[in-house]
């Protein structure tokens, strides 16, 4: 393998932040989809965790776009995208499918808590009544008519909300994997992998807060639900790897041109990141390690370290995995005959000062909202 | 009271005449003058009659680097990025190769990457944007801001780009960037501000050795279609489908 790249190669073009989109975006998908999976599947043991998760999209998604504004060299002219979108273009429905989601979120999180904020406004203790007049936009209703009519709605957008959830995320990956130029991202396995990998992410953010949040205020931990949330994290983060292995399998067995160059970026450049990181280390170290809390009956609090533990390396291992994509990617020149490097600054524009801050913004945010609207039922009997 | 007419008499008459003559011609002469750096005219009245192309002959190029000199003051490109690039090609009898493009060709290539090794074969290919007929970085622009132009030249609206970068990937030839002092995408137009003035491209006009030939493919006597004609040529990763226009004479099984 050589060491020639085409000289506008030298420059990576999408660095940390694009990094960042697909990861909060993951996030955003993968909540999403826990708390559809108590509102419309019926998985009644998911029912303590099903408005956290659904407050945790809406927080991330929030803050999702934010990278891509942080990315563009015309920021100010990012509303383009809807004013003039061109619609060859994969990317063109991007503003599109985020404001429908956006939309469907909001409603959701609206219904979900209208009962909550008329009961807040009603109470003869509540402060900041205003407030929760204007949430509950001045209808003050509340019977077990209106509470049915909620719940239907509620149940209907979380039905709508999950394909497009998957299409959210899903649409990302195949922005990669359309892109016939790229080696490394070109497959039409892209999207799939993205969307499963985002439920893991989601999952495993989830679990990561929920232990920690409970952790800190001592309160007793569901443990149905949690089970729930480990055997689904379990088998989605097989698929999820399963499946991107196959990827790379297939492509290694066909000996293409494509291979050629790959196993050069797999052996190289993405040695540390993606072979030892994100495979070795953080997929088969997390798959033994939920194999063993599923299958092996350990004692309850070593178990919930062990999948706190677990959730945290899922959630690196998805970054790793975006990073991988999205850096690995371009990386390899399109050439064929070498590579590019890519080492992100800490201060600059795109730094990783700035990915840490919108990383952390959505969690901070998330705490705020608890304090008006405390999502576990143990901090809510408090209040009350 | 009626005013008295001024009169001039026949001496005064004849030198007025004379100076105005001699003024008129120098003035005439100067402004012919100036003429010869003026465009040859207009041609863009009617885009439809157009359809430019474009011909690498590496088999003539030596690699000087004059285009990509010429480009870079031409289009103002920020240093470290590239409309034109010249990459170096070499081939020892083992058939190792090496490619090499310093800082894009700009200024030559000073010695041999292979000095102990014999080479066989070395060769100099210009690159630019092959302004595909169906080109991947108009299709995946999300805002339409790159498009073909009705002449058949990919070009960049920058004011209305907004940097997303997707052409950028896209492209699979290298041939775009993210211009970093305007934040929009940027490549090689064709020198389309030039071309339709009847002036030849910037790396056209440099070329010392004519190995970069430019020409429109509806004009029957147009020299892009004559050296088509003539010689046997082949297209750049012709695996994308991109249908490009950038043809290249004497292209090698190993260039990519």
């Amino acid at each position: 393998m050589g060491d020639f790249v085409f000289p506008n190669e030298l420059h990576v073009t999408w660095t940390v932040m694009i990094v960042m989109y697909p990861y909060i975006t993951g996030l955003v998908a993968g909540a999403f989809i826990v708390s559809s999976l108590f509102h419309v599947f019926g998985l009644k043991q998911l029912e303590p965790i099903a408005r956290f998760s659904l407050v945790s999209s809406f927080a991330f998604l929030l803050f999702a776009g934010l990278p891509l504004l942080n990315h563009l060299g015309k920021p100010e002219r990012a509303l383009n995208i809807m004013i003039t979108p061109h619609f060859t273009s994969a990317m063109s429905g991007f503003g599109f499918v985020y404001l429908t989601y956006t939309i469907i979120v909001i409603l959701e999180i609206w219904f979900h808590y209208r009962a909550d904020s008329v009961d807040r406004y009603n109470s003869p203790k509540a402060s900041w009544k205003a407030v929760y007049y204007i949430l509950h936009l001045g209808c003050t209703l509340r019977n077990e008519e209106t509470d049915r009519i909620d719940h239907k709605i509620v149940k209907t957008l979380a039905g709508i909300g999950i394909p497009v959830a998957c299409i959210l995320h899903g649409y990302v990956g195949f922005l990669f994997g359309s892109i016939k130029a790229n080696p490394w991202w070109s497959t039409p396995l892209m999207f799939i992998i993205f969307i499963f990998s985002a439920i893991v992410s989601g999952i495993s953010v989830l679990i990561f807060l929920y232990l920690f949040v409970n952790f800190l205020k001592k309160h007793k931990i569901d443990q149905n639900a949690l089970d729930m949330m480990v055997r689904f994290l379990w088998g989605f983060m097989i698929i999820a790897v399963v499946l991107e292995l196959m990827d790379l399998l297939s492509l290694a067995y066909e000996q293409t041109e494509r291979w050629a160059v790959l196993k050069y970026l797999i052996t190289g450049p993405l040695w540390y990141t993606y072979v030892i990181g994100q495979i070795l280390i953080c997929s088969l170290g997390s798959f033994l390690l939920l194999t063993g809390i599923v299958l092996l009956k350990l004692p309850q609090k070593l178990s919930n370290i062990l999948v706190f533990l677990t959730s945290g390396l899922l959630l690196i291992q998805v970054i790793l995995m975006r990073w991988n994509v999205v850096i690995g990617g371009q990386l390899v020149s399109k050439s064929y005959r070498g590579f590019t490097s890519f080492m992100p600054g800490f201060l600059e524009k795109e730094g990783i000062l700035v990915a840490a801050i919108i990383f952390i913004v959505p969690f901070l945010m998330l705490r705020q909202f608890d304090r008006i609207f405390p999502f576990f039922p143990a901090s809510k009997k408090n209040i009350s | 009271m009626g005013k008295k007419s001024k009169s001039i008499t026949r001496g005064e008459f004849v030198r007025l005449a004379l100076y105005s003559t001699a003024g008129v011609c120098v003035g005439s002469m100067i402004a012919r003058g100036n003429l010869k750096d003026e465009p040859i005219g207009d041609l863009s009245h009617d885009l439809e009659n157009f359809d430019w192309a474009f011909i690498v002959d590496t088999t003539r190029c030596i690699g000087c680097g004059a285009c990509v000199r010429a480009c870079g003051i031409e289009n103002r490109v920020p240093d470290g990025y590239f409309r034109t690039w010249i990459e170096r090609y070499e081939i020892d009898k083992n058939e190792n190769i090496r490619v090499d493009s310093p800082d894009g060709g700009k200024h030559s290539f000073k010695q041999n990457q292979m000095q102990d090794k014999q080479v066989v074969k070395g060769f100099f290919v210009p690159k630019l944007c092959n302004h595909c007929r169906n080109s991947s970085c108009t299709q995946v622009c999300p805002v339409g801001a790159t498009y073909h132009s009705p002449d058949g030249v990919v070009l960049v609206d920058r004011k209305h780009c907004m940097g997303c970068g997707y052409c950028v990937q896209a492209c699979p030839y290298g041939c775009r960037y993210i211009s970093y002092d305007i934040g929009t995408a940027d490549k090689c137009t064709f020198c389309y501000h030039r071309i339709h003035r009847g002036l030849p491209t910037a790396c056209v006009q440099a070329c010392p050795r004519r190995a970069r030939i430019y020409g429109n493919l509806k004009d029957p006597h147009n020299p892009v279609s004559a050296v088509l004609h003539a010689r046997r040529y082949s297209i750049l990763k012709p695996e994308m489908a991109t249908n490009p226009k950038c043809y290249y004479i004497g292209l090698d099984l190993e260039v990519i």
